[in-house]
């Protein structure tokens, strides 16, 4: 009986990750998928937070994905590597915070070193969905052998999408995928994914604007690099990267921003950093939670706590009430007159 | 056959998932994991990775704005 061969694929959870496990599938070829969980993935938790997407429906679209084909998947995470990759990208940033293809090496040589790590389980080669001109950073023609060889990988990454426009590698020259029936897709056209989606008979695959990561994202990419401004340095930590989905963020001044929750589900979130942050809450109304990211002195409570006011229902009020309250310290009442709308500066939006 | 605990309090998704994942790995056939979670993400999440990987959701109850997920391993 000739050997079943196996691949372990990179699952974003996105169509063309999917469509390249499926037309292995279709030859035979057994696939257990990996996903990397960065940290900055678009996914379940932001869900999570804000009450408006209470209603979304709430999935992890790697597993999604996994379930649709009937694989295994292993999520790993990479956060703390993964600082190194955004940090000091040798490629460089796309458009945005985005390092797109130091992100793809990065990725393809940890599933290089699980292959190794796991031997036992015997996996031959490696494949993923991109396809040729997809996306304007990493998937191009020049990118596709930096990622191979960068990443060690070599002739075992296999991409079925667009493997027809590139030098053959070792699973179609050795004979265990027929070459014949993978892809030549090329360009940002969505089309013939799509149709080969509806011949697989997927439905309800996930598609997000910009791929699959925060990094992508204009507004997202502005908050981390004023974090690091603000700081004056470029370390960060998980919760740092959590709190830059959440909430409107305001830098009144170069030490401390605020970060005022949107709703009660903001609020609700936040309430799990009293410890770790100075809070500030108008008591006398209705407001949103708010923290304090940085060093924030007395001398500019009254500023902080007239911003903060503005956000909440007593925002017409001649005076509210606030309560400051820092961590391991008494809390602090004060009354402030809301900042009017013109007080807000534009430019202390993040 | 024995009963574990997991904290995974404050944890916004998939982390409860990878820490659901890595403890299993040290569980034998039979065991049970009761994964505390916060975020209501992993009702979805936790049992879609079960089914997955061959494992059972035996249950889940709510305590204030705690989820217990409960998941019997298999090996």
């Amino acid at each position: 009986m000739t050997k079943k061969h196996k691949a372990i694929a990179l699952i974003s959870g996105g169509l063309d990750s999917l469509l390249a496990v499926r037309v292995l599938q279709e030859q035979g070829i057994e696939v257990e998928g990996i996903n990397f969980y960065t940290g900055f993935c678009v996914e379940g938790h932001t869900h999570a937070i804000r009450n408006h997407d209470k209603d979304k429906q709430k999935r992890n679209n790697a597993l999604w994905a996994a379930e649709q084909l009937g694989i295994k998947l292993h999520i790993v995470d990479v956060i703390e590597e993964y600082k190194d990759v955004l940090l000091n990208p040798k490629h460089g940033y796309g458009a945005n915070m985005n390092p797109c293809l130091d992100c793809k090496v990065f990725m393809v040589s940890k599933a290089v070193e699980w292959v190794k790590e796991n031997r036992k389980d015997g996996f031959d080669f490696i494949i993923t969905g991109e396809v040729i001109g997809q996306r304007p950073m990493s998937q191009r023609k020049e990118t596709m052998p930096i990622i191979s060889e960068e990443s060690g990988a070599d002739d075992i990454l296999l991409r079925p999408l667009c493997a027809k426009n590139l030098p053959a590698t070792k699973p179609e020259l050795e004979g265990w995928v027929d070459r014949e029936k993978l892809y030549d897709f090329s360009g940002r056209n969505r089309k013939p994914q799509m149709a080969l989606a509806e011949k697989f008979g997927f439905k309800d695959y996930a598609s997000p604007a910009g791929g699959c990561c925060f990094l992508t994202d204009k507004n997202y990419s502005a908050k981390l690099v004023d974090l690091w401004e603000g700081r004056g340095s470029r370390e960060y930590e998980m919760d740092d990267i959590m709190l830059l989905k959440v909430g409107r963020h305001l830098r009144p001044k170069p030490e401390f921003k605020l970060i005022i929750a949107r709703d009660a589900g903001e609020s609700k979130y936040l309430e799990g950093y009293r410890k770790q942050f100075v809070t500030i809450q108008v008591v006398s109304h209705n407001g949103p939670l708010t923290i304090i990211d940085g060093d924030i002195t007395s001398d500019d409570y009254e500023l902080a706590a007239g911003i903060v006011a503005r956000y909440g229902q007593g925002r017409d009020a001649e005076q509210v009430e606030i309560e400051i309250s820092v961590p391991g310290q008494e809390k602090l009442t004060m009354t402030t007159k809301p900042l009017s709308i013109d007080e807000v500066l534009e430019d202390w939006h993040v | 056959m024995s009963t574990h605990e997991l904290d995974a309090r404050r944890m916004l998704c998939p982390m409860p998932v990878i820490k659901t994942q890595n403890k299993i790995k040290e569980l034998a056939d039979g065991d049970i994991l009761d994964v505390i979670c916060t975020d209501p993400g992993a009702l979805s999440d936790i049992p879609a990775w079960a089914r997955i990987n061959g494992h059972e959701v035996v249950g889940h109850r709510e305590n204030d704005d705690e989820l217990i997920i409960s998941v019997r391993v298999s090996r």
